[in-house]
């Protein structure tokens, strides 16, 4: 399946919040984690996860540390915050919202038998 | 893996790197961070089974394109559109020591400008009362030795180069306060006027660093003396307001704080701002766009069709221009604007650019100011020698015919250019090589003007 990229951006930072809600974690790990986490389906342009990373820090969801592993080059690693968790809780939420309406609506008009729209079959 | 390919990637990630700077929008530390992801992507990737050139190429097109990332990070980070006037370094980053120790060194003659102005006063010397005078005379050595002091020390300009600097400043000294000039002298109030154009001038050869002939250089000098006033009133503005809220606050408490205003920050805070501007004009001259010759291509067409609109009225009503003894001063002040714009917008041209539509803009304002001026002298023809020649008049007449001059002889080589007979180059070295004539004018008064006129 080919994800519309507003789905995408839509999904992108409740993914990130996700992923650092578990441990904090840095640019490329993250990213591998996504692809992973959505057997590769899910299709970021590398370099924007920066962006979003910088927008998240900006507005307190994450927080971020330069660290230099033993013998290793600098790297810039990110934790969520108390404010960042919350606002996985309420994207959570939201998106429980609306997969149970898309659920319902799809089993209705199923169970009911009727046409189904043509975009929603070639999505299928 | 083996060395040679270890080598190659490294000198392909340091071009994506020196790529990536080139781009506003992506500051250092973010290109670290984008390195580094770019390094994990090729180090899985070869890992898999790749050659490094080959996961290089891949990491790079999976970064994505590097307008697109501009893209996203300008609108992340919208503040780095806008050129930030590099006063601390940029943060990460650590700061320069030169350009550190070179702050420390404005600050230390700002300071030394500050504290002089109050030297006098610990002589007796009152800045509000009769000495006021003294002051009058003396500001322009003041407020420039110590800047003449700061690009000496900035330019490290040659002994014999601060020899003649220390020379001219003691002849301005001299000029200012060897002559027996009473306060309500004409001779009093145009020392006063021309001395700081007679030491802006020495100033300009600490700038050029003493190499004077040079006609490039005296234009760089040309270019930092628009920069300069322009800092110069913002911050004289930025004063004002300090120094309105300073009086106000402290009123409501019931202190009076003008005394301290009037005597301590208004004169050491003017003092300090004549280096501070010098030195804003040399940090962001390569930063940020020169703002005098904005001005000038804003306001010359606007003065062309006031002048132009002037002439017609002139012709028009048919009465005359009122011939008062002053009028030759407000001409004289029409003429320098006019040079001014004349000037800035030569100091920005591309000398190689074919003439255009402002070029022509310019002639017309040029050639109105002229007519204009020709107008008034022959007005003012029969009078001047019934009025006789006063320190003022000789002064205010001077000046018309050198401006007058200057600006015949620049309209003649504007219609050269404009008709692409004549190269812009020759406008440029004649206007360059005029401000000799300006700095020998401007001696002139001070110090052969007094004696002449009996020092009245």
């Amino acid at each position: 399946v080919h994800i519309t990229k507003d789905l995408v951006a839509a999904s992108a930072t409740p993914l990130v919040l996700g992923i650092l809600a578990e441990e904090e974690s840095y640019g490329y790990a993250i990213l591998k984690q996504v692809s992973e986490l959505s057997g590769g389906r899910l299709e970021w342009t590398d370099g924007l996860l920066y962006p979003l990373l910088h927008r998240l820090e900006r507005l307190g969801y994450v927080e971020s540390t330069w660290r230099r592993p033993a013998g290793g080059r600098r790297r810039k690693y990110y934790r969520i915050t108390d404010h960042g968790k919350a606002e996985l809780a309420s994207q959570q939420a939201q998106w429980t919202t609306v997969v149970d309406a898309l659920r319902g609506i799809w089993r209705a008009t199923r169970s009911a038998g009727t046409i189904a729209p043509p975009a929603l079959e070639a999505d299928q | 893996v083996n060395a040679d390919d270890d080598t190659d990637l490294e000198d392909q990630i340091a071009a994506w790197r020196a790529y990536m700077r080139r781009r506003r929008e992506l500051d250092d530390t973010d290109g670290e961070e984008l390195e580094d992801h770019l390094r994990g992507q090729i180090t899985d990737l070869t890992e898999a089974g790749l050659r490094t050139d080959e996961s290089f190429l891949i990491a790079v097109k999976r970064m994505g394109s590097f307008d697109e990332l501009s893209r996203e990070f300008a609108r992340e980070h919208s503040e780095r559109l806008w050129k930030q006037l590099v006063l601390a370094a940029e943060p990460d980053t650590p700061a320069t020591s030169t350009s550190r120790s070179e702050l420390l060194v404005m600050i230390g003659w700002a300071l030394a400008a500050a504290v002089a102005i109050k030297v006098p006063a610990a002589f007796g010397l009152d800045f509000l009362s009769d000495d006021a005078s003294f002051y009058q005379r003396n500001l322009a050595l003041f407020a420039l030795a110590p800047l003449a002091g700061y690009f000496a020390w900035r330019r490290r300009v040659r002994t014999g180069v601060i020899g003649t600097l220390a020379e001219l400043f003691a002849l301005g000294a001299i000029g200012a306060n060897a002559f027996p000039l009473a306060v309500d002298s004409q001779s009093h109030v145009l020392t006063a006027i021309h001395l700081p154009l007679a030491l802006w001038l020495v100033v300009g050869l600490a700038y050029v660093d003493g190499d004077w002939r040079s006609g490039r250089r005296r234009m760089d000098f040309i270019r930092f003396t628009g920069e300069w006033f322009i800092y110069f009133v913002l911050i004289a503005l930025g004063g004002g307001v300090l120094t309105a809220f300073t009086v106000g606050i402290f009123d409501s408490i019931g202190i009076d704080a003008l005394p301290f205003v009037e005597n301590w920050l208004l004169p050491c805070g003017a003092m300090a701002a004549v280096v501070v501007s010098a030195w804003l004009v040399e940090a962001k001259q390569s930063v940020i766009e020169n703002m005098a010759p904005v001005l000038t291509r804003v306001f010359t067409p606007l003065f062309a069709v006031a002048l132009l609109a002037f002439l017609a009225g002139f012709l028009w009503t048919s009465v005359g221009i009122d011939v008062e003894r002053d009028v030759l001063i407000v001409f004289d002040l029409l003429l320098v604007v006019v040079l001014g714009l004349l000037l800035y917008a030569i100091s920005a041209r591309d000398p190689a650019a074919k003439p255009d539509l402002f070029d022509r803009l310019q002639l017309a304002l040029v050639v109105s100011a002229l007519m204009l001026d020709i107008i008034v002298l022959l007005a003012i023809a029969s009078r001047i020698t019934e009025w006789g020649f006063t320190p003022n008049r000789s002064a205010a007449l001077g000046e018309n015919i050198i401006l007058l001059t200057n600006l015949a002889w620049s309209a003649w080589l504007l219609l050269g250019f404009v008709r692409g007979r004549a190269s812009f180059v020759k406008l440029e070295r004649w206007q360059t090589g005029y401000v000799a004539v300006y700095a020998v004018w401007a001696w002139t008064v001070v110090l052969v003007f007094p004696p002449v006129f009996n020092f009245a």
